[in-house]
Formats: C-alpha cells, structure tokens, sequence
C-alpha cells in the first residue's frame, strides 16, 4: 500500500482527508499534527472563547472516526524536515516516517507586527484551540483587554473577552474596522453596532510598543498616548507557515506555491490550505479551502482534471447580534462600475453593491444580510441583472414561504464552506432517512462549519423529510438570544449576581417583561438566595407581594397550610375585610380565603391586622399544599395527610419556582384533595406513600406519574424536596411541572431524584436548604421595605408634605 | 415661540427607585413617574386599553409595558409599541434640580394615534 503522509490536522488537510476517502481510497494515510486535539473547527474558536462553544461542540473529527478510517493520527508532533530524495519526513525528534505522496497542510499563523515587547506576558495570540485555552485562564471579570487588530478575528476575540467579563478595547491601524471586507461607511456603521455592544474602538491607531516590567500593562501609540491594559490579544492577520517548504527546497513565495491541481514544484508533494500561494493569492476563509482539498483529492488519487480556481473571497462576521458579509471586489473606484447603495442610520442597516456591465462585482450587507445567498449565487454564475434592476436591494415579495428552497436549483451551494447542494443534501436524506439537523450534519457535513447556512437546511428538511423533527432550544427572548442552558452555564460560569449585569454583558442592555423576571429568578435559584436582588426586574405582583386585578387593586391571600385554619384566624380575616372595605372575600380553590379588592397602600397594613404569613398567590413560587382530613378525622384515612401536608408547606414555602407549584396531600387512595392532578402530590397508602409528580388540573389536566412508593412519611417527604429543587434547577422559567416532566421523561428525572447517588441527592437537598435558609416571609416587608415608597404613592412636594410618606421615611 | 414652563416640584429623586415608576396625583391628573437613571420621565397613569396602572410595569430601555396585558408605551413619545391597534398616552415634560423632580402638568403632549399609526 501506498504511504500517503499529510503534515498538517486541520481543517483543510482533514477536509482533504476526507474528499480522498470518499474517492475511494488506497492509500495507508498518517496525519501529523502540532496540536494535541484532533481536527477540530477553528472558525469557532471566538464562540468557545465566549462560552457558548465548549472545546467538544467544535471537535468535526473525533478520535473514532481516525479509528474507523484506519489513519494513524499522530497528535502533537511537529514535522521539522522533509527528506525529498530519500521521500521521508522527519519530526523533531528525528524519527522518520516515509511517504509516497506528501500533502502539506500546516495552515498559517498570527502575523506579529512589529511592536516592541511582544514577549512580554498576558500578550497573546488567537489562532489554536490552545491559544483560547490560555486566554481564558486570563480574561477575568473586570480585567482591561485590548485586541490589537480590527478584522474578523480581532473583532470576534473582543466580543468574546467582552462576553467573558472583559473591559475590551479594539485597537486598528487603519481607518476602517475589517477595512479588507468593508468601505469606509460599512466601517462606520460596523462601528457603532460595536461600540454598542460595549466595546471600545480606537483607530487609526498604530500601536509602537507594548509597556510594562516582565508583564504588560499598558500600550504606546504612534501618536504618543499609552493605554492601560491587563491583556493585549494580537489578531494582525495571518501568514502562511511555508517553512518547512521552503527548507525542502520547494517553490515559495508568499505561501507554498501550488497550480491549478494543487502540486507544488515537487511531483509527490502537494499542498492545501492557507499555507497555500495559488496564482499569487493567498488564502484566510474557509470556502476556497474546502474547495482546494476537494481538487487535491482528485488529483492525487489519480483523477486530476477539477482544476482550483479561487472564487470571489466572501467573508462573514461571527458575533451574535452583528450582521456582516462581503464578497467580492467592492472597490468602486475602478472605471466602469456603478455603485447601489441603500441606508438607513436608524436601524443601522448598510448595504452596497458593486456592478459592472449588470454584473454583480461585489457586495457589502451591514445589519441585514438576509440576502447574503442570493448575492452570493450572483456573483458566482456572473448572473446578468438587467431584468432585475428593480430588485437588487430586495427580492421581489415572496408569495410562498417555502418558495425560497423550491425555486433553488439542485446545482446551488447550500453550504459554502463545505461545498454541499441542495440536491446532494436531498439525495442524502432520502438516502440515510434523516430526520434531524444534526443526523444531516454528520451525513453531509453540511452547516458544520460557519453555520450560517443552518436555517437553510432546515428549511430542506422540513420540505423534504416529512418526520423532520425540530430541534428545541429553546431561547429566552431576542433581549438576550442564548438557552436556558447556556444562561445557567454563563452566569454560573461569570460570577453573575444581578440582572442588568447579565443584561448590559449579554444583551442588549434594556431587557424586558419577559427576560427580566426569569432572570430575577435564575439568579435566584442558582446562588441559592445570594443574588443581587433587583426589583425593578419583577413583574409588580412580586414587588409588593400581592396579584394585580383588573382595576389595579390586588388581592390577597394568606398562607393557611394544608388548608387548616383557626377560629381567630378567621376572626381577623373578617375584620380585615371589614376594615379595608374588601370587596370580596372568596373560598379559592387551594383551601384558602382570598380578599379582593385591596389598595397597594393598604397592604402592609392589611398584612400586619391579619398577621399571617404571605401565601405567594401572585408568584411564580409555592403556593399551597392541599389536604384532605385523613387518620385524625377520616374513617377511611391510612395516613395523617393533614400533618403531612402541613410540614410539606413549610418546609418548601416562601421559595421560588420556574412556574408556580401546588401541592396535594391525601391519607387514602379515594384521594379527595386530588394530589394526582397535583405538580406535586403525596398519596397515602397502607404502610407507604406514593410521591407523584406533574400533575395538573387547570390550563392543561394530566394526570401526575409515580415517582416513587416509600414507606415512611419522612422519605415522602424527602421525595418531594428532591423533585423540587430538581425542578429549579431544570425548568424554563413559566414551564410548569406538566410540561417539565413530559419534556425530560419520567424515567430521566427518577434517575436524576430519587434513583441518583447518594452523594448527587445530597447535593440536591443542600442546594435546596441553603434557598430555604435565606428565604423569608415576604409579607415582612410591611416592617422593613426594599425601598421607602415601595407601597405608597408619591405626594407632590408642592402641595405640602404627605404625613405617610414621612412617617414611611422616618 | 417661547412658552413659559410651569414646573411643579414632584418629590425627591431617591423616592422613585432606578429602573420603576410611581405614580403621583396632581392637579387632576394620574401621573406616573419613572426614574430611568440618565433622566426622569412622565406619562399619564393609565392604559389606553383597559385603564391599567402604567407606574406598576416593567421598565424596558425607554418603554414600559402594562402589567395588566403587556402593552407597551415609548415613554418619550406616549406611542403604542407593537400594539394591535394604534394608541397613545400622553407624555410630560419632566426635569431634575437639586434633588427634586419636576413635572411641568401643563404641557402634556400627545401624538394622535392616526399620527402614530403612521
């Protein structure tokens, strides 16, 4: 067998690697690379730097699939020479590997300018999976980063330091951010969509030293002012790393200059990827390279015929929440071409278009790149536009939503960066039954790379697959586009403590009715009380403890656990009513009294006359335990649900939940307080308990499923506290136990409770104990409010001093 | 035209707490009052859509939205954000001296909801 040796783990040479197996492969392939990790996505490297990406969301080749395709990996080792006489290469440690045929793969890597004191420390670079690694240990909430490099990679780094906590400033040397990509005005309006976010921008500006005693702390510019700093990531570009070329004897110039069919200047030797110099052109994205590989694995395993010729270079900014693309030359300078330009400063949207002789020469999209595909199709078949002259800034209204994806040719790139069509996206789910997006992504590698192409291929799926199942995740709201997950994971992750500061970090700083009480309640839940609380962030039944009604007064209602009251309870329930004039005092249906009608001035002192504890009717939170009389009364009673139910209440009261909670508690299977359409229920049975849970009988009406039979009241209990706090800390804010337990499966939710090792249930109740500890009766607020004015409503200064809001003050 | 300002002082700064509303009666009319850090800002306490307390909804950047059924009012222009129909609250001019609040109540403004529609 043939040796084929390929110097180089990345994406290019894997892609490569890949085409080649594909064809039909026959050669005994060893792939040397300097990192330790294995293939892995290197476009994503700025998400797993802010922390939406963990270093295995972007591994696209795992250690099986080197497995399965019988190629040695050799990780971590780095190729220092290349025997072309004897066909061996030879790494550092001067062991050789022989080869037949040679592809060199070795990528490219940060360009360092000219600056004095790059080797200080916290200087880094961005290019490996390594690199961020080191970042991250460094990017510490508050610390001062400056990224010196306004490009694609200098601009995603910065917003994932920013993500991280950082106080980052972007340094550039030119005029214009990405000024490759994009015209003076797109530069603008990227600009402020930047500064927006939070970032600092400075420029032009040339950086001539980086100062500071052994570490660095600070920055000179050119123009004599310095820069404090803690950090300095260099992202100026990329050069092709074409040493080992070059010392082989090989033709090199920029990059290691290859042909149309990929061979160097050496018949055995080719070369792929960005250290690759191609009719004087080098290379930095993706798509071209993909391409490269697809023509090198044809050339090399004998079918040399595609020629490479490099599209027009097409970039697209990775950063949540900016939209930016460029493709082509958008120089208008040049004779001969017009310019179509539409803006509007409002919504920040920017787009250009170069033309000639009705041609699509290039394209800028800031804002908006809805468009993107079409422009892209355009300037790659060098469609003529003369009969859609009236539509290049936008498509003709769609009649048909599914219009889009029927009306695209099978021949259409779908996925630009790995080169997938639409019909060879369909071929393949017909062909391997897909039903998912990421069953396609694995069968195609379709929308692996970038990503951008996602909703396209969903949009296939769903006209293709008819099982095609949606894949959930859920966000929180367009304020702040991340999972429930995700959020859990950054503010655990970032120390967040308050809502605006996930806010101004995360999103877009305003927040709204939606995202901010689940905030206010995940932050809650996760620092177990210790969270900053910020009321302006709650709906307002949860800033004065009472539920709105329809003409603003709100109702109330006290805790009566287990539904068991007292004679003078309900004597100063009645004279509350009295007092206040309560419109309506009524029997709820949780074995409670509600009074109706109260003013939002009148609770504190309606909450003292009563002197009974808040029931958190109006929260999203524990409401009640409902009970039926049981052993003490009942004939048919087993169990004493009463007492039961009462010491349920109290333990999980005055705690919050994702939605809110009601509990049940019967002494017999007759189960006459209805604990099974409970979110929470115990049912008693002779000599044991059955625990149920997601129960409902409102909105939706499910019956609860079994989460365990026990046999003492105190391990129901215990049941319980762990379904609980499970369900803290799972749930989507509003989803309520119904929903929750049908989303996760009863079997997954027993296995996490009550099946789980001792030590993750210990985990759970401590968590749980801690909330409880800190938790407090809200209605105390009477005594001491969050805020002075938190009950009452402001007297104007100029018609004399209100007596209450003094008193209130005092 | 200059028009003489009629300011009338509301009530300290640190009685509306960052980020919420109160709601202040005064010459006739149900104000609410909403401290949104940079600057205080007034409207009329109530929902053109079924007469909700507007002091009582969650701030979000420049709007509030109304606890009742979430309808959302640009506290500078009084409009309607994203509602079914169009609407419009009206909207006072409202500055901070020393310490204290003040809301001129006769120079309410309103946009009329076939202006806001627009």
């Amino acid at each position: 067998m043939k040796q084929l040796v390929v110097v180089g783990n990345g994406m290019a040479g894997v892609a490569c690697v890949e085409q080649i197996l594909k064809l039909g492969n026959d050669f005994d392939i060893t792939i040397f690379g300097d990192e330790t990790h294995v293939n892995y996505n290197r476009i994503l490297l700025s998400m797993v730097l802010a922390g939406e990406k963990s270093a295995e969301d972007i591994v696209l080749n795992d250690l099986d699939w080197y497995r399965r395709n019988g190629i040695r990996a050799r990780l971590g080792v780095r190729i220092a020479n290349i025997d072309r006489d004897a066909r061996v290469v030879m790494d550092q440690e001067g062991l050789a590997t022989p080869f037949d045929k040679l592809i060199l793969a070795t990528g490219s890597s940060a360009f360092i300018p000219p600056i004095a004191g790059v080797e200080k420390k916290n200087v880094h670079v961005f290019r490996t999976l390594d690199d961020a690694r080191a970042l991250l240990e460094k990017a510490r909430k508050g610390c001062k980063a400056v990224v010196i490099g306004g490009g694609l990679l200098g601009l995603e780094a910065a917003r994932g330091l920013q993500l991280r906590g950082c106080d980052v400033s972007v340094v550039h040397l030119f005029e214009t951010l990405m000024e490759r990509q994009l015209d003076s005005a797109g530069g603008a309006y990227l600009r402020r969509q930047i500064e927006s976010m939070g970032i600092r921008v400075l420029l032009p500006k040339q950086t001539l030293a980086l100062v500071g005693n052994g570490r660095v702390d600070g920055l000179r510019f050119a123009s004599g002012e310095e820069l404090e700093t803690d950090l300095v990531v260099i992202a100026a570009g990329i050069k092709p790393n074409s040493e080992l070329a070059r010392k082989a004897g090989l033709e090199v110039g920029r990059g290691i200059v290859v042909n149309d069919y990929m061979e160097t200047s050496d018949p055995n030797i080719f070369a792929v990827g960005e250290c690759t110099e191609h009719r004087g052109q080098t290379f930095g994205l993706v798509a071209p390279l993909m391409e490269q590989g697809k023509v090198l694995a044809a050339t090399i395993t004998g079918n040399r015929g595609p020629a490479f010729a490099a599209s027009a270079p097409a970039a697209k900014l990775k950063i949540m929440g900016v939209e930016i693309f460029s493709a082509g030359s958008t120089d208008d300078a040049e004779p001969g071409v017009e310019t179509v330009r539409y803006e509007d400063p409002s919504q920040g949207i920017y787009k250009k278009l170069v033309l000639k002789n009705n041609r699509l020469r290039g394209v800028i999209l800031v804002g908006d790149t809805s468009d993107e595909r079409r422009y892209t199709q355009w300037l790659r078949e060098e469609t003529d536009l003369s009969a859609q002259r009236r539509h290049l800034l936008f498509p003709p209204p769609e009649t048909d939503a599914g219009l889009e994806v029927a009306a695209m040719p099978d021949s259409e790139i779908v996925c630009g960066c790995n080169g997938v069509s639409k019909g060879a996206i369909i071929e393949a789910i017909h062909e391997h039954d897909i039903t998912t997006l990421s069953h396609l992504k694995t069968c195609t590698r379709a929308s692996t790379s970038c990503g951008s192409c996602t909703g396209l291929c969903q949009q296939l799926l769903r006209a293709v697959a008819p099982e095609f199942q949606e894949e959930t995740r859920t966000t929180l709201c367009s304020c702040l586009p991340f999972s429930y997950e995700q959020l859990r994971d950054i503010m655990r992750g970032q120390q967040l403590k308050s809502v605006q500061e996930v806010l101004n970090i995360y999103g877009n700083r305003k927040g709204c009715e939606v995202c901010k009480p689940a905030l206010s309640y995940m932050l809650d839940m996760l620092w177990c009380g210790g969270h900053e609380e910020d009321r302006s962030a709650r709906f307002i039944n949860d800033r004065v403890h009472a539920n709105i009604q329809k003409d603003g007064t709100f109702s109330v209602i006290p805790r009566m656990r287990g539904g068991v009251t007292s004679p003078a309870e309900l004597r100063r329930i009645a004279d509350v009513a009295e007092k206040y004039k309560v419109r309506m005092v009524k029997v709820t249906g949780s074995q409670r009294l509600d009074l109706l009608g109260v003013k939002k001035a009148d609770l504190p002192q309606v909450w003292a006359d009563l002197g009974m504890p808040s029931g958190q009717a109006y929260s999203k939170g524990v409401r009640m335990v409902k009970t039926c009389v049981g052993t003490e009364f009942c004939r048919f009673g087993v169990q004493d649900s009463t007492s039961a139910g009462i010491e349920l209440e109290r333990r999980l009261e005055n705690l919050f939940t994702p939605h809110k909670v009601k509990m049940g508690v019967v002494g017999c299977p007759r189960n006459c307080a209805e604990a099974t359409v409970k979110d929470i229920g115990m049912v008693g049975q002779e000599g044991s308990w059955q625990v149920v849970v997601g129960g409902a009988a409102g909105k939706s009406v499910r019956k609860a499923d079994l989460l365990i039979t026990v046999e003492t009241t105190e391990a129901a209990l215990e049941a319980c506290d762990l379904f609980f706090q499970y369900y803290r800390e799972n749930a989507n804010y509003l989803e309520r136990t119904y929903d929750f337990v049908e989303r996760l499966g009863i079997e997954k939710i027993r296995k996490e409770t009550v099946y789980a090792t001792d030590s993750e249930r210990r985990k759970l109740l401590d968590r749980l104990q801690r909330s409880k500890a800190v938790s407090k009766d809200a209605w105390l607020e009477r005594e001491t409010p969050v805020h002075p004015t938190q009950f009452v409503q402001i007297e104007p200064i100029e018609r004399g001093v209100d007596q209450r809001l003094e008193k209130t003050l005092a | 035209m200059i028009r003489e300002r009629n300011w009338t002082r509301i009530t300290e700064i640190k009685n509306i707490p960052l980020r919420e509303g109160r709601s202040v009666s005064i010459d006739g009319l149900e104000l609410a009052i909403f401290n949104l850090n940079d600057r205080f800002m007034t409207i009329e306490n109530r929902c053109p859509h079924k007469g909700g307390p507007l002091c009582d909804g969650i701030v979000s950047g420049t709007t509030v939205v109304c606890p009742l059924h979430g309808w959302r009012f640009d506290l500078e222009t009084g409009v309607a954000v994203r509602a079914s129909s169009p609407a419009c609250i009206t909207t006072f001019p409202t500055r901070v001296e020393d310490g204290i609040v003040l809301v001129d109540t006769s120079s309410g403004s309103r946009i009329e909801p076939a202006e806001a529609a627009v």
